[in-house]
């Protein structure tokens, strides 16, 4: 993650997975980014539910490139469902006082 | 109320996927995997040499029957090792399900003897990965392996099994039912409506079958539209097959090997129906440049593929055979002379040209003669190389799942033990396997498991003494620098073989080279035909690699 990591920056996009939890799903998603040479900015993770499912939040570049990431996203086996939102959802805003230098 | 082990249960689940045979090697870590197949009448175990061997073992099994195969590994250095044949599964969608023993459970992380991180180096190169906690996870993760490697775009999955679950007893009620593909989903009506209209009304197009037409047994299919319409048709290497490479309408293979009427007529074309083809880049060369008039029609069942390199004007997510099947009924009977007649001429003016094919001591003409004596339905696997691209270019291709090559990976080693495994597979059928001598070392040691199968394979070693393809590249694009291509050693292959005990027909030397060619097909059993080549011939015509498909160099002089 790069220090000035604003979620305001409009070349931002951000990602709404619903997952399978279990401990490899993770590895999964950053795996799939890491080996298309894609940026993640952010990443947040927590179990939903009755803890059967978790809810990933990834901030990643906007590039022309992220439609095919989405493809790839949602051919993940553990992956459920996948929903795009711009760069003002409030996930990311919201925790910046956590990430002040 | 059943109850048993782990390793017992693993096995009895595989019984009921109706496997039959399994490779690989036994180690630590899956040993009582290897005590609950002792137990086993169902299947059999193929002993591999090495676990790439065994994971190649299986795929060629996959390939030629289209059904998920297994294969097993130890932990540590037994699943490193099989890494590579599992990648290769990836890239050519192959449905291959990897067994792997893992350490104990309390033990991961600990740097155990022979632990490595099995799932997390298998991430990147499978379809799906399993690591199982629990025991009682077997029961909906072994059927979900084959309902995931056999579904859409088929590949391969790993199930990691720590050898404490294997040993661990569990007891149910119920037997799941075995992991069966699922049904794909039909495709847009419209877009079918659309991709027929642009059909019909086409007046250069070009019918361009991937492996996804094989995977997908549409060979039938693809044949009919291709008739009815008077589609010129290409396929490109895993598609090889899918329609008679010498049926009238048939273009041969594209890309960077191409026949030069080939490229030339997909220049031309102002229509691409693209049918489970992923326009890989030695099928395409430089993209901007492939097909510049073309509107493209893309059908294929992994959504992903759609709009990847090229943009579709149609994009159709779906199963080949079923999207054919729905698709053909609107396509209007045509015999397009204009566009045929002017593909003959490019046929006839810019040929393939191959030199003196008809010796069966040389590369061209072994793999015609091979063709001459042998039956459609013979299995023919190659390795990596000019043999492989010689071959692809030249043999008569009338049947799907006959021609097994490792055309993703494009992995040296590929071609004996996946002979070996499309043997076993089909031990009625003869099996070819064309191989060159950097390849053919690089999984040498399964001539042992090939001779004690008794499998009827026909290992056909065209030995440059070179890495020839990579010679040629030197020679062509490095100044002649050819460095560490050439080996200095030359190696007595006949002898090698015959130190494992398997006959060889050696095409050196003043020997009738046809009749004892025809002898060693006609020997039923493994065997080693070994025929020097000259390092200097060249493949052509070649693209050269980021060139556009119509840049190719030689084909008219270079014969
Ligand atoms: C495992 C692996 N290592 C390296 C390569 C790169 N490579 C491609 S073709 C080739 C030469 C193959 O030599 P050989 O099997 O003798 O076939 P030939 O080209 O001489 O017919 C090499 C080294 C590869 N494809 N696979
Ligand atoms: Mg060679």
């Amino acid at each position: 993650m790069s220090e000035n990591s604003s979620a305001q920056t409009t070349h931002h996009e951000v990602l709404e997975l619903t997952v399978r939890n279990h401990p490899g799903v993770m590895s999964h998603i950053s795996s799939l980014f890491a080996r298309r040479a894609y940026n993640v900015e952010g990443i947040l993770c927590m179990p939903i539910g009755n803890r059967e499912r978790s809810r990933i939040w990834l901030m990643v570049d906007e590039d022309r490139r992220l439609e095919q990431m989405i493809k790839q996203v949602e051919k993940l086996e553990d992956v459920l469902d996948v929903q795009q939102h711009d760069a003002n959802h409030q996930v990311f805003i919201k925790l910046e006082e956590f990430f002040q230098t | 109320m059943y109850t048993m082990t782990g390793a017992d249960l693993t096995i009895r689940l595989l019984e009921r996927q109706g496997i039959e045979t399994i490779s690989g090697i036994p180690g630590g870590a899956n040993l009582p995997l290897y005590d609950a197949l002792y137990g086993s009448d169902k299947i059999r175990h193929v002993l591999a040499r090495h676990e790439q061997g065994a994971g190649f073992i299986a795929q060629g099994m996959a390939r030629a029957s289209g059904l998920p195969q297994v294969c097993f590994a130890t932990s540590g250095p037994g699943a490193t090792n099989v890494l590579t044949a599992i990648a290769d599964a990836k890239l050519d969608s192959v449905p291959v399900i990897c067994i792997t023993g893992q350490v104990p459970s309390s033990m991961i992380g600990s740097d155990a003897f022979q632990e490595v991180d099995t799932y997390g180096l298998s991430i990147p190169i499978t379809k799906h990965n399993f690591l199982v906690r629990d025991v009682a996870e077997l029961l909906e993760t072994i059927p979900a392996a084959f309902r995931i490697a056999s579904s859409g775009r088929p590949g391969p999955v790993l199930i990691d099994i720590p050898k404490d679950i294997q040993t661990q007893e569990i007891s149910f009620e119920q037997w799941p039912e075995p992991g069966r593909p699922t049904q794909p989903s039909p495709a847009n009506p419209e877009d079918l409506q659309q991709a027929a209209a642009m059909i019909n009304q086409a007046q250069r197009p070009i019918l361009y079958l991937g492996g996804g037409t094989i995977i997908s047994n549409a060979s039938e299919q693809a044949r009919t539209l291709m008739e009815r319409s008077s589609l010129p048709t290409t396929m490109t290497l895993m598609g090889l097959g899918a329609v008679p490479v010498d049926h009238e309408l048939s273009l041969g293979m594209l890309g960077m090997h191409a026949a030069p009427y080939t490229n030339m007529a997909l220049e031309a074309c102002d229509l691409l129906i693209a049918v489970g083809a992923r326009f890989d880049d030695r099928a395409t060369g430089k993209v901007s440049a492939f097909c510049p008039n073309a509107k493209v029609i893309h059908i294929d069942i992994d959504p992903s593929e759609l709009d990847k390199i090229k943009q579709a004007h149609i994009g159709i997510i779906g199963d080949v055979k079923q999207v054919l099947e729905q698709l053909t009924p609107m396509i209007s009977d045509n015999r397009r002379t204009q566009w045929t007649t002017e593909v003959e001429n490019l046929r006839r003016t810019h040929p393939f040209q191959t030199p003196k094919t008809d010796r069966a001591n040389t590369a061209y003409g072994a793999i015609r003669k091979v063709a001459e004596l042998v039956d459609d339905n013979a299995i023919v696997t190659t390795d990596v190389g000019q043999h492989q691209m010689r071959t692809a270019q030249l043999y008569p291709f009338r049947k799907p799942r006959r021609w097994l090559t490792s055309g993703g990976l494009g992995t040296m080693g590929f071609g004996l033990p996946a002979a070996i495994g499309a043997a076993l597979a089909e031990p009625d059928n003869t099996v070819i396997c064309f191989t060159g001598d950097g390849s053919l070392m690089m999984n040498i040691q399964e001539l042992a498991t090939a001779i004690e199968q008794q499998t009827n394979i026909k290992i056909i070693l065209m030995n440059n003494n070179a890495l020839g393809l990579v010679h040629q590249q030197q020679t062509m694009f490095y100044g002649k620098r050819t460095f560490a291509s050439d080996y200095e050693l030359q190696m007595d292959f006949v002898a090698i073989a015959r130190g494992f005990g398997m006959p060889t027909f050696d095409l050196s030397g003043n020997n009738n080279h046809e009749a004892l060619l025809r002898e060693a097909l006609e020997y039923s059993g493994p065997c080693l035909i070994h025929i020097p080549i000259d390092v200097n011939e060249n493949v052509f015509p070649m693209v050269p690699p980021g060139a556009a498909n119509i840049e190719m160099i030689g084909g008219d002089d270079h014969v």
